[in-house]
């Protein structure tokens, strides 16, 4: 369908920005990549009455690596983390999460700080985001706060950012050599949102023991979130098969998938002790 | 609600334009209804089939999501842009003489999409062909010649890459 009928404004800065947004109360919406928000107005779920396009608030397309870690500024597209080859050993499972979004046109426009803002359970970026205890930093016209990702998003397409509030910057803490990793996803097509899909590290000691294992679920949701139970069953055992398989099992009982048009609660849970299996005997190989 | 209107300009195959739009008004229906470039096609306006893909500042994009006032100053390319008079392009003839379309719906999307991809990345492997074109569907021609026409075009700008 045609898009409903708005106001539009482009502002130059940031403080401007969040006034618009302040205004508008409610009912005004950030515009960054448009390829969440306008396919939602062309099916009428949502009918803002201003459009805010940040495309000229400047410093937030910046990709900035540090001792603390990766910083990813709002703007930032998928196809700038596809080109930037740092990232490839700066933040390995960030690089190989977001391969999986969408497709070429729209990985051109598509930026994190929309992604995010947006909440879509399947999405990869919330679960990256939350499998690494990321931190978002949020400007509003009280200032700026700074968010766990954990605590970030609510649910389906909701999150805690009030009316005036936009998502500057995703901060990702540093990731140590040696860290072992997975990423695995299930989608009908390339390129389609995830039915379910798992981000999962662990940093194994000098005996080999995996440490600090952390596991986060996406698709099989209603938020993504990390799997604390299967978390449990991995730390403090040596990573072999046994333990992966493990870890696998309480991962498919944990986790509480919706049942959709797409699929059933039941083939998602499934897909989620599959998807583990592969994500944890890639990271130990 | 009234729609805001707003004069734009920018730079449509590679002569200027100018053109009152309302805001809601998308790029794609602002090129089709506005400009009466009819080439660029559009399926389902809501991002997922690729027929309304253009070229923006060089990178191609869904036009069906993207406004019209966003791009105010920019160059945008279409399917129209991506012809000349004399003869075929090295992309057309690679399509006609792979059978790369059938009724030719999807055909001005894919031929912007390997356009923006060959011009990017030139050496771009059968893998990268097949996973761009996964954003554009085809009902008709079953993708392998697509996949094999975008292949062959590949020479001809590898040799435009190497000249600039
Ligand atoms: C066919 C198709 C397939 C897709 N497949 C995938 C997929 O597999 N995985 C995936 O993750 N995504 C997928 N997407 C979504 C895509 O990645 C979007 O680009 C992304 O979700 C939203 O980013 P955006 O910049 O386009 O945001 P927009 O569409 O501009 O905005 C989305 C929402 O975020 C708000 N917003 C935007 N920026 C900010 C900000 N800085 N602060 C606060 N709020 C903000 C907007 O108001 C809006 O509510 C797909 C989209 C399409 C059309
Ligand atoms: S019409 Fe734009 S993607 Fe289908
Ligand atoms: S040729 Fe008919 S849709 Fe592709």
């Amino acid at each position: 369908m045609k898009l409903p009928a708005f106001a539009y404004a482009c502002p130059e800065t940031l403080e401007e920005a969040v006034a618009l947004l302040a205004a508008g109360a409610g009912t005004a919406k950030a515009l960054s990549g448009g390829q969440s928000l306008l396919p939602t107005m062309a099916f009428r779920l949502v009918a803002p009455s201003l459009l805010v396009d940040l495309r000229k608030l400047p410093g937030l397309d910046r990709i900035s690596l540090g001792e603390d870690g990766v910083r990813l500024g709002a703007k930032v597209r998928w196809r700038d983390i596809e080109r930037d080859a740092r990232l490839a050993s700066a933040h390995p499972l960030l690089a190989r999460a977001v391969a999986h979004v969408a497709h070429y046109q729209i990985r051109n426009r598509g930026t994190v700080g929309g992604n995010l803002a947006h909440a879509d359970p399947a999405a990869e970026m919330p679960g990256v985001a939350v499998t690494c205890d990321a931190e978002l930093a949020l400007t509003g016209s009280k200032g700026t706060r700074v968010v766990r990702a954990a605590d970030f998003f609510l649910g389906p397409l909701s999150t805690v950012l009030a009316d005036d509030e936009l998502i500057v910057e995703v901060r990702l803490p540093a990731w140590p050599p040696g860290r072992r990793w997975g990423f695995e996803e299930f989608a009908l097509r390339r390129g389609d949102f995830a039915l379910a899909g798992v981000a999962a590290y662990y940093d194994p000691d000098a005996e080999g023991i995996a440490r600090n294992a952390h596991i986060g679920v996406i698709g099989a949701c209603h938020r993504a979130h990390r799997l604390a139970r299967a978390e449990a069953a991995l730390n403090g055992r040596a990573a072999d098969e046994q333990a992966i398989l493990a870890s696998a099992e309480v991962a498919a009982a944990e986790v509480d998938p919706p049942t959709d048009l797409h699929a059933s609660a039941a083939y998602r849970r499934a897909l989620v002790q599959t998807l583990l299996e592969r994500a944890l005997l890639r990271a130990a190989s | 609600m009234q729609s805001q209107t707003m004069l734009i300009r920018f730079e449509l195959n590679g002569k200027p334009v100018e053109v009152e739009v309302s805001a809601r008004t998308t790029l794609a229906d602002c090129l089709r209804h506005q400009l009466m470039q009819t080439g660029t096609h559009v399926g389902c306006e809501h991002g997922v089939c690729g027929a309304c893909t253009v070229i923006v500042a060089g990178e191609a994009v869904r036009s069906c999501l993207m406004l019209a006032v966003q791009v105010e100053g920019q160059a945008v390319t279409t399917v129209e842009g991506l012809s000349r008079e004399e003869a075929l392009t090295p992309l057309q003839a690679a399509f006609r003489k792979h059978h790369a379309l059938q009724c030719g719906f999807c055909t001005p999307g894919m031929l912007a999409t390997a356009h923006a991809l060959l011009t990017e990345d030139p050496e771009a492997d059968r893998a990268r062909i097949r996973e761009v074109l996964s954003g554009n569907l085809c009902r008709c021609t079953g993708y392998i010649p697509i996949v094999e026409a975008v292949f062959e075009a590949r020479a001809a700008y590898v040799d435009k890459s190497a000249k600039a």
